[in-house]
């Protein structure tokens, strides 16, 4: 994490005062970032590179200097430069813009060790410009109105062929090149103990809690607790609206949704009054860089960070003050995406609007509001499984899970496409049809519909609910049946079963869902269900479930006693799929769950930059420590205080990998069962 | 979607009798707080849409000899859902059609579902037309849009049994279930309700409880 302060001294000298730049620079910059756009073997898929391409364009094209900033195209045509050694060995990612950098000479900053900085291609410009170690803040780009003034990726990406680049000299960045090792010989050189001041802040307290620490005086999360609070209306006469703009600017994250035609269809937060002036000039801005060819991907105003998607007739804006990059941005935006479309199809949606291109589509997504709201607190509040694009399973053995899989196989009717047992959230088993898989982006949807927002478990029925699932079809819908258990509850029968407005938490209600092409096969499936019910609790199954569910995810202590990890993510890459302890107890506020997931993004965000190559990163704040590892097997993040050894943190994590791979086939649905 | 009439089954003096029952409406007139009303007895204010249709079940005691069960089928009133309805009521043997008092819409809307109902449904279907949120009104009596008078003439022209509720204060819910239970052919022997000319809906008759009960089951 922290290379000697002499050496970060200068390069924060460098970076700080060096001569604006010049184009050549900036086209460097950007073709390296076109190949690292190439290589880099992230989970992303290629389309979504292409997007950050398109991204750098237009942030170009916003800023002053606009011919400056042209498109890929043009800089293709321009002669080869001779790209500067500095710029192709390590850092195809540029700094911050001039005028966020005064602000970052006093702000704790994330800190990067020498053994990471050549892994670490991309910088967040505020880091490695901190001369102290022992105070960096990872969690800097969650502070917005300082280092965080864009999202990390903004800075890694969209910055990259921008004006921004101009003005910094790439060079500043060079770290000293080392060989890639593996994470003991990289974690295990004591340089915790070689810097002074290190040693003297960690004399000072071993064990400081996390995020006890930080000064929170200019940290965005300050009104995170009003985060979900309702904007009111603006009364007729409008004599409340200055306040309630207040509130509505307070808020640290927007998902706007609108037509091309300017009519507004979605915003998380303020009435229709309110919005729709924005809608209007949002409309504007977009429309006007779409009539030039030059989709407009992103921009950032302030401390804030504007991220824009386009889909067809639909334009999606999510506006966050929380440091997230564009790519996760992005992401988000592609889950309110196929939320619309899970419940329109695709052909409808299309429909809609080349017959009135002037459609509202507020009317035919009347009632899905909740939906797209739950999703997009899902994000506010940050979620492991969107962040990592995965899902969670219950941990059980690996026969009593056999035994469920078994089971569903045995009911399993003519009309059933996919059947699945999903408790909390966390999916305990499923079973499908040999040729198709089920997609973590649909499973997500139905999560979210059944979890997050109430409408279908406060029914406290049985559902019959038809849903588009655009991973398996987005021209058509499947119908699915969804009955609830309660965890607590001693019968099984959903019919007796209490709302959820009668208390019981989401994290204890059961689901079978059982999923069907036939609209008609409602009384089929019912039948399975019964007996899939009658099954699971004679052979004594639900009481697994039900004894799993009320257990809870294990503390980060019951998996590896005595560690100072604090909490961790492990996703296995293979069976797209994670695994993460408790949040309690050091999670359970939002407000700290928020900090968490902020960190976590940060280092999903500097791992899978375009053109990072990170494998490993260790990142030492003022209130944290963390790390994150990546092979081609798994992704793993973790945490712990701010005061930890990098050897207690390295140790940790080894134990909680070993842990995980011990229990991988507890942890995760490997295979599946398949008919 | 297997067909499922009434089932009636008679053990030594108390009968039993099933039937399938579906809600039908505008969006936001309280059909799913209807239903909760009437199956669990609780009132949620902040309740959210329904999504697709519910399935429930609620069984009544019409007499300490007769035992009624409903199999609810609650949908869903946005527009997107309305090709699924007939699922829903194609073999049911009584609907609640429900509209909001406050809103005046909201009652045309039901006409057309009673209309389709008539049209498509079963030809003895029993048809209710509640009229909720009775209690918005008892609060501020100008909030109402739609006069008791007006929609009662209404029922009775159309042939269907007529309330006002109210689910959040419970007002008539029980008893427009009852009622509905009461129409109904408890007994299999032969149709009940001979469709009445051309108009294809049900006889709307005076609360007759017993009525029924006369034949023996054919079982």
């Amino acid at each position: 994490m922290r290379h000697s302060s002499d050496q970060r001294k200068s390069h924060s000298h460098d970076r700080l005062y060096a001569p604006i730049d010049t184009a050549p620079t900036a086209t460097a910059a950007k073709e390296d970032g076109i190949t690292a756009t190439m290589t880099y073997d992230g989970e992303n898929e290629a389309p979504k590179h292409r997007t950050h391409a398109d991204s750098d364009e237009s942030m170009a094209t916003i800023t002053p200097q606009e011919d400056d900033g042209t498109t890929l195209e043009g800089h293709e045509q321009r002669p080869a430069l001779p790209p500067r050694p500095s710029l192709l060995g390590d850092r195809p990612t540029t700094p911050l813009s001039p005028r966020k950098r005064p602000a970052l000479q006093s702000k704790p900053t994330t800190a990067v060790s020498s053994v990471d900085i050549q892994t670490l291609s991309f910088p967040d410009g505020s880091r490695g410009t901190f001369p102290t170690p022992g105070s960096r803040s990872v969690s800097e780009a969650g502070h917005g109105i300082s280092g965080g003034t864009s999202t990390p990726s903004s800075r890694k990406v969209s910055q990259n062929g921008s004006e921004f680049d101009d003005s910094t000299s790439l060079m500043s960045y060079t770290p000293t090149l080392r060989a890639n090792g593996d994470l003991a010989s990289l974690l295990d050189e004591g340089l915790n103990s070689q810097s002074p001041a290190w040693k003297l802040l960690s004399s000072q307290a071993d064990n400081v809690n996390l995020f006890e620490t930080i000064d929170y005086e200019d940290n965005a999360l300050l009104n995170f607790d009003q985060e979900f609070d309702e904007v009111e209306a603006v009364d007729s006469k409008g004599g409340n609206e200055e306040q309630v703009l207040l509130l509505w600017k307070a808020k640290l994250k927007h998902y706007l949704i609108l037509s091309s035609a300017g009519k507004p269809i979605y915003s998380r937060h303020g009435d229709q009054n309110l919005i729709n002036g924005y809608i209007g000039i949002i409309q504007t801005i977009i429309s006007f860089f779409q009539d030039a060819k030059d989709p407009l991907m992103g921009f950032t105003a302030g401390g804030t960070r504007f991220v824009v998607l386009i889909e067809g007739p639909l334009y999606f804006v999510a506006i966050s003050k929380l440091g997230e990059s564009d790519s996760q941005l992005r992401a988000q935006l592609e889950a309110l995406y196929m939320q619309i479309l899970s419940t329109l199809t695709l052909p409808t949606l299309t429909q809609l609007f080349t017959n009135r291109p002037n459609t509202d589509l507020r009317r035919p997504l009347e009632g899905t509001e909740t939906l797209l709201s739950s999703l997009a607190d899902t994000f506010t509040k940050g979620s492991p499984s969107a962040l990592l694009s995965a899902l969670e399973c219950l941990k059980i053995r690996k026969s009593q899970r056999h035994t469920i899989n078994n089971t569903l196989l045995k009911a399993r009717t003519e009309k059933l496409l996919y059947g699945l047992v999903v408790a909390g959230g966390r999916l305990v088993s499923v079973i499908r049809p040999k040729r198709h898989s089920l997609h973590p982006s649909d499973l997500s949807l139905i999560f979210n519909m059944l979890f997050e927002a109430g409408s279908v478990k406060a029914g406290g029925g049985e559902n019959w609910i038809p849903v588009c699932l655009p991973g398996f079809n987005k021209t058509g819908y499947l119908y699915m049946y969804v009955s609830f258990i309660n965890a607590h509850d001693g019968e099984e029968s959903s019919s007796d079963q209490r709302p959820s407005t009668a208390g019981s938490s989401p994290e204890d209600e059961i689901a079978i869902l059982l999923i069907s092409t036939d609209k008609e096969s409602f009384y089929e499936l019912k039948q399975m269900r019964d007996d899939v019910v009658a099954q699971l609790e004679s052979n004594g199954s639900m009481g697994i479930i039900k004894a799993a569910v009320r257990q809870g995810r294990p503390s980060t202590a019951d998996i590896v006693p005595g560690t100072q990890l604090r909490h961790f993510l492990y996703k296995s890459r293979a069976n797209v799929q994670f695994m993460m302890p408790s949040l309690s107890p050091d999670f359970s506020s939002p407000l700290a769950r928020r900090k968490l997931m902020s960190l976590y993004h940060n280092l999903h965000a500097s791992t899978h930059a375009k053109h990072s190559h990170v494998k490993v990163l260790h990142c030492v704040a003022r209130d944290s420590n963390s790390l994150v590892w990546t092979t081609p097997l798994f992704e793993f993040y973790c945490i712990a205080g701010p005061n930890t050894s990098r050897a207690g943190l390295t140790h940790g994590a080894n134990k909680v990998i070993q842990w995980v791979k011990r229990e991988e086939e507890r942890v995760f649905i490997i295979g599946g069962a398949v008919f | 979607m297997a067909a499922r009439g009434p089932a009636g089954s008679r053990v030594g003096n108390s009968r039993f009798a099933q039937f399938k029952l579906v809600l039908l409406g505008e969006s936001a007139v309280g059909k799913s707080s209807i239903v909760l009303r009437f199956v669990k007895d609780q009132f949620d204010s902040y309740r959210e849409s329904t999504i697709g249709a519910a399935f429930l079940t609620q069984t009544i005691s019409l007499d300490e000899n007769t035992t009624v069960k409903f199999e609810i089928w609650d949908t869903a009133g946005q527009e997107r859902y309305k090709s699924l309805a007939p699922m829903y009521y194609r073999n049911a043997n009584c609907a609640v059609v429900v509209y909001d008092i406050t809103q005046a819409s909201s009652l045309d809307k039901a006409k057309q579902w009673v209309k389709e109902l008539q049209r498509q449904a079963n030809e003895n279907i029993i048809i209710a037309l509640a009229g909720n949120k009775l209690d918005l009104v008892t609060e501020q009596p100008d909030k109402r849009a739609i006069q008791t008078a007006d929609a009662e003439a209404y029922a009775r022209e159309a042939g269907l049994l007529f309330f006002e509720t109210s689910a959040k204060t419970a007002e008539n819910v029980r008893e427009l279930f009852t009622s509905i239970a009461k129409k109904l052919p408890l007994d299999q022997a032969g149709p009940r309700n001979p469709r009445s000319g051309g108009r294809g809906g049900v006889e709307l008759r005076p609360d007759t409880p017993g009525t029924q009960a006369g034949g023996p089951c054919s079982c």
